[in-house]
């Protein structure tokens, strides 16, 4: 089982990168996509991109559009005579868009290979050292995201992402930020605000902090994640049993 | 020993335990802090804190503000833990700030459902905390648990079906390891109840119906072979106390419905316009007052029950005090509910007087009828569902006052229709009921606010202050005999709880609807209030 991982891994680099060789697009144009898709087009596509009959945006089912370029047009001019509006985006900022809905038919045509389940998957990540860091319901650590509602906000693919390579992104909520004050002690924890004056941050003790700029030495954000790649603790079947759970977390409904 | 504290205090700074329950019981040991909505279980909204004095208190100073996004009244009390403080921006975001710099740490919103129709507001009155969990009762009649260091939410029930008329904007009350809560729609002919819910899931404990169903004790009260029970409000929308003594739970039971029409609910419509006594484990009832017998005129017993130790005719007595919004002042014996003083606080022209069991004598004539009868005082009430305070030092009990005000009741047909307003008629007054109008050019003689002092001991009314607008703002006071609180004038202002003389005002700029609280960081005593939809907390100037 373990020996299939490495090959689903292979196929996976493989199809990720032949598409963005394809269409020209980086890994880079792909984030910037999803931040724009997340924030405009769910309101009434869905995260899923799957709101709207007869169109699934995430394993790319469109109704008047085929190609990158008539995306990029529909996107920016809409549909007339439909609730899709014209927008007010650059030919660039659509592009990522697009860069990001062919990387969601990329994702979603790999997680469909192997069937996970939900139940085996919430088995693995109890038996595991998962909430150590992650907290789900009120169970585990505040250090790591929340993932409480993972499943409402990432997609089945962004999720496998997280587990195999987890400083490919690291959403801007969950980085951590390192402050060396002039007292010589050293804070880590997760950025939550800031301004002119002060810093506040969740420690990685849990606690809520407001600090001072003028005791603050040196701050940087830690760009890589804290989370440890689980791509040799993961056979195929686990990793989908584990990701289909994770994208079964959709909230915290009653009990 | 004052190092020992201090040690105490930045140990409490620099790692901020979780609030067990104990230490809600024991807030007043923890001054600096404001861990349950009205200050502790007893509900005094009196702060151990005596930094800012009558002599001091003309050098606070603005120390920050939060502007809530959103223009509803801002009728929640914060919760202060540690330097943290967290409230509800309207209708349902939780808050939590930096409470000596008011800086943002996070913010949950939470989206009430459409169906929700509440009577008189968007409003949400705060929050209750249990371990590292925040209690958020909400606008469609969820409770939901959130996490204190991050926002995120834990669990979420649905207590009662909003398309119904069921809402919620009371704070909710922790008691050992339960959050207890009630519900609003006392105009939308709901069947009122208070709920216990486990903290850990949010599964209900039990729950008590303020209006008993057949075969129960005080069924006999609505009339028989009729439904009239089943949608006779009797809603929960103001926080209940709490006696660790007796283990008892005191909440204030809104009007019966319709509101002004009683020609289909003859009887005493039990538990309406009541306080229950109620065991906090199990929610059986353990005794009942019941304030205004088969209301008339929207008298909602919705009242923060505050409770005291006091000396009552030369012996101690564990008492219950109460300003009803129907005019009265009343002490009760909080262990058996026993009836011992009731006294107008404000004109009352609804009944004559009280009897010696404890029952009004009612006035004739005073019933709605459909052309229109004058009543004081009129339907906002002699007080309403504003904080009072109780201050051990002076011995007195402080009211926010509606004086002077008579509505016109008028009684029109009523039928019951789910999720529809069920009133059967509309009180007019020369005083605005909830609306602020931002000017004022009426005659006060037609109504004014007041804070009034009352003696417990005796129901007389050692002192007044007196405002031209009305006010909707709770009462606080402090161990030094500061007392703070404003009014729909638009100022926040401090009292000599001793003798009412005004020592500090500041204009806030819109009405004040909530009670204030006090807290300390870092050894500097904080005032916190709300005005229209800002907080604003003071502090001596450094």
């Amino acid at each position: 089982m373990l020996r299939r991982l490495p090959l689903l891994l292979l196929a996976y680099s493989l199809t990720l990168a032949s598409l963005l060789a394809q269409h020209g697009y980086t890994p880079a144009d792909v984030e910037d996509g999803g931040r724009l898709f997340r924030a405009n087009c769910a309101n009434c596509h869905g995260p899923d991109g799957n709101f709207i009959p007869g169109i699934d945006l995430g394993r790319n089912r469109f109704k008047t559009a085929s190609t990158d370029s008539d995306l990029v047009r529909v996107i920016r001019i809409g549909v007339p005579g439909t609730a899709m509006p014209p927008n007010n985006y650059s030919e660039f900022q659509a592009t990522t868009i697009v860069a990001y809905l062919r990387s969601m038919a990329a994702d979603e045509a790999r997680a469909g290979a192997l069937g996970g389940d939900p139940a085996r998957g919430k088995t693995w990540y109890e038996k595991s050292d998962c909430a150590t860091c992650h907290r789900v319901k009120g169970v585990g650590s505040r250090q790591g995201p929340d993932l409480t509602e993972i499943g409402a906000i990432r997609r089945a693919g962004e999720l496998e992402r997280s587990l195999l390579e987890p400083d490919a992104e690291v959403l801007q909520a969950s980085r951590l930020l390192q402050i060396a004050a002039k007292d010589g002690i050293t804070v880590t924890g997760i950025m939550l605000n800031q301004d002119a004056f002060s810093v506040q941050i969740l420690d990685t003790k849990d606690q809520l902090r407001s600090i001072p700029r003028d005791t603050i030495r040196d701050q940087s954000f830690v760009t890589k994640s804290p989370m440890p790649s689980y791509r040799d603790k993961l056979n195929a079947q686990e990793l989908a049993d584990l990701v289909s759970y994770l994208a079964s977390l959709k909230g915290a409904a009653a009990p | 020993m004052t190092r020992t504290l201090l040690l105490l205090l930045l140990i409490g700074r620099a790692f901020a335990a979780d609030v067990t329950f104990d230490r809600i019981l024991r807030a007043p040991q923890e001054p600096q802090n404001w861990l349950t909505h009205s200050g502790s279980v007893l509900s005094q909204r009196h702060s151990p804190l005596q930094d800012i004095t009558p002599e001091n208190v003309k050098d606070l100073e603005l120390q920050w503000i939060f502007q809530a996004r959103s223009l509803e009244k801002f009728e929640a009390t914060p919760l202060v833990v540690d330097g943290i403080m967290y409230t509800v921006q309207a209708p349902n975001d939780v808050v939590a700030m930096d409470a000596a710099t008011g800086r943002i740490f996070w913010i949950y919103s939470y989206r009430p459902s459409p169906d929700s129709r509440p009577c008189c507001g968007r409003v949400n009155r705060g929050l209750a905390i249990l371990g590292d969990t925040l209690f958020m009762a909400t606008l469609d009649a969820h409770l939901i648990a959130i996490d204190t260091k991050t926002g995120a939410l834990n669990w979420n029930v649905q207590v009662a079906k909003p398309e119904a008329g069921y809402a919620m904007s009371v704070a909710p009350l922790v008691i050992k390891d339960k959050v207890i809560i009630g519900t609003a729609g006392g105009e939308y002919g709901i069947r009122g109840f208070i709920a216990a819910h486990d903290a850990k899931t949010g599964k209900e404990a039990w729950r008590f119906y303020t209006i008993p169903g057949p075969g129960e004790p005080g069924h006999e009260t609505w009339p028989a072979g009729t439904d009239a029970w089943e949608h006779g409000g009797a809603s929960i929308w103001v926080t209940g106390s709490y006696d660790p003594e007796t283990n008892l739970t005191f909440w204030g039971v809104g009007n019966p419905g319709p509101d002004w029409n009683s020609d289909e609910r003859p009887g005493d419509n039990l538990y309406s316009d009541s306080v229950v006594a109620l065991d906090a484990d199990t929610g059986k009832l353990k005794w009942h007052y019941q304030f205004t017998p088969h209301d008339d005129w929207d008298y909602d017993s919705t009242q923060i029950p505050v409770l005291a130790d006091i000396t009552w005719q030369g012996k101690p007595r564990k008492v219950m005090m109460w300003a009803n919004r129907n005019g009265f002042f009343y002490i009760l014996d909080r262990i058996t509910g026993q009836y011992l003083m009731g006294k107008p606080f404000v004109d009352v022209t609804w009944a004559t007087g009280i009897d010696e069991t404890g029952r009004p004598i009612r006035a004739p004539g005073m019933a709605p009828t459909r052309e229109g009868v004058t009543v004081s005082p009129g339907v906002q009430g002699g007080t309403n569902w504003y904080s009072p305070s109780y201050s051990p030092r002076t011995g007195l009990f402080y009211v926010p006052t509606w004086a002077s005000y008579t509505s016109s009741f008028t009684k029109t047909p009523a039928k019951y229709e789910a999720g529809r307003s069920f009133t059967g008629g509309s009180p007019r007054s020369i005083v605005p009921s909830i609306r602020y109008p931002q000017v004022n050019n009426r005659n006060p003689a037609d109504g004014y606010g007041a804070v009034r002092a009352i003696d417990p001991l005796t129901g007389e009314r050692k002192w007044e202050f007196k405002m031209a607008d009305v006010t909707d703002a709770g009462i606080l006071t402090t161990a030094s005999d500061v007392l703070f609180s404003g009014g729909r004038d638009g100022y926040f202002y401090a009292l000599d709880a001793r003798n009412g003389e005004l020592l500090w005002k500041v204009n806030v700029g819109a009405g004040v609807a909530s009670g204030p609280i006090s807290y300390s960081v870092g050894g500097r005593q904080y005032i916190a209030v709300t005005a229209g939809s800002s907080l604003f907390t003071y502090a001596l100037r450094k």
